[in-house]
């Protein structure tokens, strides 16, 4: 690891100004310390921003308000999430392990940096950690990559669990810097890599994640996180399907529809959301909706098994729904 | 840049832990690779040469409260020293283990604040003034922690190494509530991995220890 200036300010201002756009702020270290570790992440500040109130959980009439800095097994165990959205507690419960899940945070989970194992060595060619340096991946062992969203410089899918059922709900984050608070979508707050995939999301540089908001949706109840793995627990995505169904006498109303594991960013499926609506739920119409789940897929040399495997993740998790 | 270490007495008789030490240096023989502590000795020594008000050589370092078992340790710390490092060479707690070092295998497994949280990627400057507790902090005196007394009698452990962190884990699966079903015991301790793949008896001991309660 490189040496590294310290601060650990009080306030949100006070870590704003400490960062000034160079340093990296550090929240449960989960992905920093050990990228630091790797030589991946060379900051030669860091803002501990443990300090700063930006932790509680709060559901109101627009919806369920989550401080950036809340830790994932609190969210995942707030019975109010539990009960209203159950994508969100399960994604998060199916997420790393125990220790893992009370150290990060809301925030630091939506920045976590892929898995890939090119970005992780720095030995290898990688666009996203040297940008021009070239993608190990393409030629090398991409079984876990993506096929959905990639480009000829990056196949490396985004980790996240809880990332896929919040964008699925059209959640929002508040991201602050010295100069205010702007909200954004978190579907379009996370950049495909075309030909930057060193620029993963819509933050700037000394910005801060301070809150994420999901709306009002009484009919999430209604929802599920399925996660295809390797092995049963504390294991990244080969496939995931977060999904919400609004039913109505025997017709889907709605539906909110996204997969993980298979693409380099959270991807939602606005096509098969719209191809769910007016039809009965059943295996029939699931089958039939996700057709085309895939399109636009570009499989590498081992990971071609993904395209099928997020069709069925996607039916098998519509199954699980209240008809 | 740190200062001479805090160690704690030396006890009179022989441990594993003095007699490897010993035999390692033997070994190695003088004018081998110091060890950690001397280096440490050694650059607080060139730091105390200069002249006062200088910055430091050296990386940046911080003076850090720990809060380790109930006691306070000040230390100075380089900013990149993990609380694992800390508590094991500074601090002399060593129940804490080193495996991966990498937030994977759960050996370094503590609690920070009352939660499960692995040491190794815990920074100590992040761990100022926050509460810690190793598996040296769970007897009460003589007597192990009901979980300690479990995975003796299950016979839960081989090696050893991850027994500490496994411990660690399944103390704060107990005393937080119903231990559930074995599947639920998996999935909590599914952080901490044992090569010896001693699984089955480490679930019987939690069920166990979950079974009898929280009375010590």
């Amino acid at each position: 690891m490189r040496g590294f200036e310290w601060t650990e300010p009080d306030t949100i201002t006070g870590a704003l100004d400490a960062a000034g756009g160079q340093a990296a702020f550090l929240a449960g270290g989960t992905t920093l310390i050990d990228l630091m570790k790797l030589q991946v992440m060379r900051p030669s500040r860091v803002v501990g921003i443990n300090r700063l109130p930006l932790t509680g959980i709060r559901v109101d009439a627009k919806g369920l308000h989550i401080g950036a800095l809340t830790r994932m097994s609190d969210v995942a165990e707030h019975p109010e999430v539990a009960h209203a959205y159950p994508v969100i507690a399960q994604a998060l419960l199916l997420s790393a392990s125990q220790q893992l899940r009370n150290m990060a945070s809301m925030g630091g989970n939506l920045l976590q940096r892929t898995r890939c194992t090119y970005f992780r060595d720095i030995a290898e060619p990688c666009d996203k950690r040297d940008p021009g340096s070239g993608c190990a991946a393409v030629g090398g062992f991409n079984r876990a990559h993506a096929v959905l969203g990639t480009s000829p410089h990056c196949s490396a899918t985004h980790a996240s669990d809880v990332a896929v059922a919040l964008v699925a709900l059209g959640a929002t984050v508040d991201l602050r810097d010295a100069s205010g608070t702007r909200t954004v979508d978190l579907d379009s707050f996370y950049r495909l890599p075309g030909g930057t995939p060193h620029i993963e999301n819509a933050l700037r540089p000394g910005e801060l994640i301070t809150r994420i908001s999901v709306p009002r949706l009484p009919w999430a109840r209604n929802s599920a996180y399925l996660k295809i793995r390797d092995r049963q627990s504390y294991e990244f995505a080969l496939a995931s399907a977060a999904v919400a169904l609004q039913v109505r006498g025997r017709r889907i109303e709605d539906a909110r529809v996204a997969v993980g594991g298979v693409a380099t960013v959270p991807w939602r499926l606005p096509g098969v959301e719209a191809a769910l609506r007016g039809r009965p739920p059943g295996l029939r119409t699931f089958e039939h909706a996700t057709a085309d789940a895939a399109d636009g897929a570009r499989p590498l040399t081992h990971n071609a098994f993904k395209i099928p495997l997020l069709r069925r993740t996607l039916v098998r998790a519509l199954m699980s729904l209240e008809p | 840049m740190s200062p001479e270490p805090e160690r704690p007495p030396r006890p009179a008789r022989v441990s594993r832990r003095g007699f490897i030490g010993r035999t390692t240096a033997a070994s190695l023989g003088a004018g081998a690779l110091p060890r950690p502590d001397q280096a440490t000795a050694a650059a607080a020594a060139a730091a105390a040469a200069g002249a006062p008000g200088q910055p430091l050589p050296g990386p940046p370092g911080t003076e850090v409260t720990l809060r380790v078992n109930g006691a306070e340790h000040r230390v100075g710390v380089d900013n990149r020293a993990t609380l694992l490092d800390t508590l094991r060479e500074r601090l002399r707690i060593t129940g804490p283990k080193k495996g991966c070092d990498r937030g994977q295998c759960g050996a370094c497994t503590v609690h920070i604040d009352g939660r499960t949280a692995l040491s190794c990627l815990t920074l100590a400057v992040a761990a100022h003034e926050r509460e810690v507790t190793t598996v040296e902090g769970l007897a009460d005196g003589d007597v192990p922690h009901p979980v300690q007394r479990a995975f003796i009698k299950a016979d839960a452990f081989q090696c050893g190494f991850c027994t500490p962190g496994q411990i660690m884990s399944a103390v704060a699966l107990v005393e937080h509530g119903p231990v559930g079903s074995d599947d639920a015991i998996r999935e909590f301790m599914s952080g901490n991995l044992c090569r010896c793949a001693a699984y089955p008896h480490i679930v019987r001991a939690v069920r166990q220890a979950g079974s009898t309660g929280r009375k010590r």
